[in-house]
């Protein structure tokens, strides 16, 4: 059977680093980018006589995360030790949370190409990162430096059913997933730190097939780029191992970026045997409802409701709902502006143009913005009622980017108003027309195309502020047409 | 007039209250002793001279000031080697953490601070608790003051010795299942372990994280009790610490127990027992039946699971407890190691003790694929049996009296090839740990032969108030630690 | 139930424990005699009966989100066996 008579099937697990000031059993700080084990206490290096305590707002973000997914969340969940060992595991275990997690059952809608899709989550569950092995310079050769300023920071796993069915699919769910995150204000969505890590459990099965085929685990997916070759190539491995007569290992596969392959990572005879257990030094933990219902009402719109409502609302197209809804500072500051406006086609036009390259250019995040919404308002309004170009609202909008100054003040010193004084431009009109009688002839003798050098000799007498409605407006009168 | 080591620690700190004594003559005095007793006890693993000794200056000047930290401000006290102190070395009695320096105080050692006592030192023990008879631990035995040819007990065997050869005025030690209460009936010594939650662990070197518990160990009642109140404290620091008041165990002791509902539990005194022990026990239970209390007997039938419930699922806890122990960030680490795995299996191997292997191997078979539930799981629900049964029980009574140890102290060497009979001496002590309970040992007897005899006291959560009360009744009555160890 | 040799060898793999070739033989020997000790559990019927993982009747104890200072470095890695500035150092890791 060729590759398009197989059915891949996708399911993700997706490590959230919980944005939280101190780690998730100690007081010190998750802040990225410290010096090798500058961020860690005896808790955190586990050393002899330590005990974890749990971090409040781990259990509100993981809360809230599960009711936004429309999770069910449990009233008592249960930390497990998963024992093993390696040198960036201080302890020896992992305290995570095994059989019993915090939150099960939800779900996320996706776009597809067929249109919207359901994916089911199964669960949510809370544990603490480990720390890193480096094998850089520093290093002399044959050792590894272990670097524990990770360990204790807080995770949040949140694991998908395997619902999805291609690269694409598996993508979408994954970006919607990090808005979701971003927006409940638990994650800060940065794949390339690693903050927000995917590893993807691929299988592939015949077409038509309900028995899923055996997977693998893919790691290493650190973009969505990767994330959608990894998948791609990992079927594609599959379906040969099938196809040439051999059986799929379940195993797990690190992504190589370089080669733009799967490749196993670990060796058979080291089978893990983890060993879980009750985790003695925590109790259950109980999430009261008062906690609960405070974390529903303080939910945030989310990503997929406020697009539906940009639609409805502002009339926007879909293209313009979505990108103006991918991070909540610009749909907030979006909405703010909407205020100040009467159409909120063209404002979304200026946010998907001018600002966003602006915004892009500049590198300034939407949280330093110099100029308010109001401002932003008056700016479209001047456009509106031909005060000044689109053109000259553009270096406009720059110089309030810049400055925050107002635009009318912009607009005056710099002398960008347009002319739109009926008698002033037809006064103009008139001696132009006058001046050039030849070419006024020839005009109307049929030769239309001398009407753009009227229009520029025109111009050119306002010094470019003529308003090039009323221009055109006037000249067309004045030739009779 | 006797010496000052033989005073209790109340005595001293009211003679230090008076400035009749000051805390540096009475911490000399106890290094004193060390020096002329511990190479025969060898109850300490590391003396702490000058930290005693600042320590104990900067209570006297408290003292002339008029403003002392505590009733036992400048009363010296030894602690078990499992507490982690600040700057002094801590090894849990292994040789994984020779060279151990902690960087933190364990919260109780902080609260000694805190309350004034100067610290003398560290005292051996089992490894990592694991023993009943300090054999076990990577540097020496520790004698029993009563017999040096005999165990004191283990684990807490160097706290219990160093107590009642008077070398301390009081100790702290842990109990995972038995292990304050053992020793201190094997050497005339009063030892208490406390609710589960009662103590801070944190500082603690863990062997069974739902087992352990840190306690006061002396010489009087009266000293247990002052000692567990300056310990007693909620700790945010420790997950399973309980939120409860820290108990006033003074006031009321001298209540007696007259009305007290003692239940006696039948299982507890079967076959296996010493004769000389099972003698004295009845007469103990006699004599608390003259004071006013009254006998009940009771039935826990769980009791003969506890033993191998206890070793599954502290075994199982200490495999996790102990994987820390890899050479890496601290402690001992294996010379010459050909790569990592290597680096972990020989620091490892070398560097614990053969009962600590032991365990570490039968919780990790106990934990692993395809026996978690014959074995892990299973023993889990029978500690809910067991925790069932006392449940029962203090519906009907106030408290269970009961032996601390089957046999009183035997000759060192006698049980280190044989784990069963070992792990037999703790058959009364560790369902207490199982359920969580506060448990005590009071001395109550000497075998003809002059080994300290002890009588075991269980109560309810948090009800350690009324055991001491108990057991300062029935204290009252013989004065057994006036007997001095004939060391 | 008697512990194979090659079960002893898993189990030690597992833990992390080198044991001489006398060790195992100790090892199976004893932990076979405690496994038939333990084995008195079966006797009972526990199908209805929860497990106790905790003896604890504290319920869950929640620190504040707020940063405590950390260890200084130098503190932290006191005690280490061998490290390079202020990382631990291990033989080579390799995959």
């Amino acid at each position: 059977m060729p590759l398009s008579d197989f059915q891949t099937v996708i399911g993700l697990e997706v490590h959230a680093q919980l944005l939280t000031q101190s780690k998730i059993f100690c007081g010190c700080s998750t802040a990225f980018g410290a010096e090798p084990n500058h961020h860690t206490c005896p808790v955190c290096l586990g050393m002899p006589g330590v005990l974890p305590v749990l971090n409040q707002r781990v259990v509100e973000y993981a809360v809230r995360t599960g009711l936004a997914l429309g999770c069910t969340v449990k009233p008592t969940s249960v930390w497990s030790r998963k024992n093993y060992f390696y040198p960036d595991l201080p302890k020896g275990y992992q305290i995570t949370q095994y059989d019993q997690p915090i939150c099960e059952w939800g779900e996320l809608v996706i776009d597809t190409p067929s249109g919207e899709k359901t994916v089911r989550v199964r669960r949510i569950h809370l544990e603490e990162d480990a720390g890193k092995s480096v094998h850089d310079a520093s290093a002399s050769a044959g050792q590894s430096l272990v670097d524990l300023n990770r360990a204790g920071v807080p995770l949040m796993e949140i694991v998908s059913e395997p619902d999805l069915r291609d690269a694409d699919e598996a993508v979408e769910y994954l970006k919607a997933l990090r808005d979701v995150l971003v927006y409940l204000g638990v994650n800060d969505g940065n794949l390339e730190e690693g903050s927000f890590r995917c590893d993807a459990n691929v299988s592939v099965m015949p077409k038509g097939s309900t028995t899923y085929g055996q997977r693998c685990e893919l790691k290493n997916l650190n973009s969505f780029r990767f994330l959608k070759q990894a998948i791609e190539y990992e079927a594609a491995r599959q379906v040969d191992v099938i196809e040439s007569g051999g059986k799929v290992d379940q195993e797990t596969r690190l992504w190589d970026v370089n080669k733009g392959v799967t490749r196993s990572m670990r060796s058979k005879e080291d089978a893990h045997d983890y060993r879980y257990f009750p985790e003695p030094d925590l109790p259950p933990l109980l999430v009261s409802d008062a906690l609960r219902d405070s974390q529903r009402q303080s939910l945030p719109e989310l990503p997929r409701a406020k697009r539906t409502r940009f639609m409805g609302e502002y009339g926007l197209p879909a293209y313009d709902a979505r990108i103006l809804t991918a991070e909540r500072p610009l749909a907030d500051f979006f909405e703010a502006c909407a205020k100040h406006v009467s159409d909120a086609k063209k404002l979304s036009n200026w946010f998907l143009g001018e600002l966003s390259r602006l915004l892009k250019e500049e590198g300034t995040p939407l949280s330093a913005l110099r100029f308010t919404p109001a401002q932003l308002g008056e700016l479209l309004a001047t456009v509106e009622k031909g005060t000044v170009s689109a053109n000259a609202a553009k270096d406009v909008l720059g110089e309030m980017f810049r400055t925050g100054r107002a635009p009318a003040d912009i607009i005056a010193e710099k002398g960008l108003a347009q002319v739109s004084d009926v008698g002033a431009v037809e006064a103009v009109v008139d001696d132009i027309l006058a001046k050039n009688a030849g070419e006024v002839e020839k005009y109307k003798a049929g030769k239309k195309s001398v009407y753009g050098f009227f229009v520029g000799q025109v111009m050119k007498a306002m010094k470019g502020k003529g308003n090039p409605g009323l221009v055109n407006e006037l000249l067309k009168k004045k030739l009779g047409d | 007039m006797s010496s000052l080591t033989d005073l209790s620690m109340l005595e001293l700190a009211a003679k230090l209250a008076s400035r009749e004594v000051s805390s540096v003559e009475a911490t000399r005095a106890s290094l004193e002793r060390i020096a002329r007793v511990d190479p025969k006890v060898r109850a300490f693993l590391r003396v702490d001279e000058a930290g005693a000794l600042k320590a104990a200056e900067a209570s006297d000047a408290r003292r002339t000031a008029g403003s002392p930290l505590s009733a036992l401000d400048g009363v010296p006290v030894g602690l078990k080697d499992i507490f982690l102190t600040q700057g002094v070395e801590t090894t849990c009695a292994s040789r994984v953490l020779e060279g151990f320096v902690p960087p933190y105080d364990a919260t109780v050692v902080r609260l000694l601070k805190e309350a004034g006592l100067p610290l003398l030192g560290k005292l051996n023990m089992d490894e990592f608790a694991m023993g009943s008879s300090n054999e076990s631990s990577a540097y020496f035995p520790t004698h029993n003051p009563w017999d040096l040819t005999r165990t004191p007990g283990g684990s807490s065997g160097g706290s219990a010795a160093a107590v009642a050869a008077r070398e301390v005025f009081g100790a702290l030690g842990t109990d995972t299942g038995g292990s304050i209460r053992q020793p201190a009936a094997l050497t005339n010594t009063v030892g208490l372990k406390p609710t589960y939650g009662r103590v801070s662990r944190y500082g603690v070197i863990a062997f069974a994280s739902s087992l352990d518990q840190p306690g006061p160990m002396a010489r009087t009642v009266g000293d247990t009790a002052a000692l567990l109140q300056l310990i007693a404290r909620h700790d945010p620091l420790d997950s399973t610490s309980a939120d409860v008041e820290t108990p006033d165990c003074l006031t009321g002791l001298e209540d007696g127990v007259r009305g007290l509902k003692l239940g006696v539990p039948r299982e507890y005194f079967a076959e296996g027992m010493d004769p000389e022990v099972a003698g004295t026990l009845r007469a103990s239970l006699e004599e608390l039946e003259k004071l006013g209390a009254t006998l009940v007997d009771v039935s826990l039938p769980h009791t003969k699971y506890a033993l191998a419930t206890y070793y599954l699922l502290a075994s199982s806890e200490a495999s996790s407890n102990l994987a820390r122990y890899d050479g890496i960030r601290y402690g001992q680490r294996a010379k010459d190691a050909r790569g990592l795995k290597e680096l972990y299996t020989r620091t490892r191997g070398e560097g614990f003790g053969a009962e600590v292997k032991r365990r570490i191997m039968l919780g990790t078979y106990a934990l692993s694929a395809g026996y978690y539930d014959a074995y892990y799981l299973r023993a889990q629900k029978v500690r809910t049996l067991i925790r069932e049964d006392f449940t029962k029980v203090f519906q009907q009574v106030d408290a269970i009296v009961s032996p601390t140890s089957p046999v009183p102290a035997f000759k060192l060497g006698a049980k280190v090839d044989d784990p069963l009979s070992m792990y037999l001496m703790d058959v009364y002590t560790l369902p207490c740990n199982l359920a969580g309970l506060p448990g005590l040992s009071v001395p109550c007897g000497f075998t003809q032969g002059g080994l300290p005899i002890g009588m075991q006291l269980l109560g309810r959560p948090f009800d350690e108030a009324r055991l001491l009360r108990i057991a300062r009744a029935f204290e009252r009555e013989h004065d057994f630690f006036r007997r001095a160890a004939p060391v | 139930m008697a512990l194979t040799l090659e079960q002893v060898r898993h189990v030690a793999t597992l833990a992390r424990l080198s044991l001489t070739p006398q060790e195992e033989e100790r090892y199976a020997t004893q932990l076979s005699a405690v496994l038939d000790a333990v084995a008195e559990l079966e006797a009972l019927d526990v199908s209805q009966v929860e497990p106790t993982s905790h003896a604890t009747l504290a319920s869950s104890l929640l620190r504040e989100d707020v940063l405590r200072p950390s260890l200084p470095p130098e503190a932290g890695l006191a005690n280490a066996p061998a490290k390079v500035g202020s990382a631990f150092a291990v033989p080579k890791i390799l995959e």
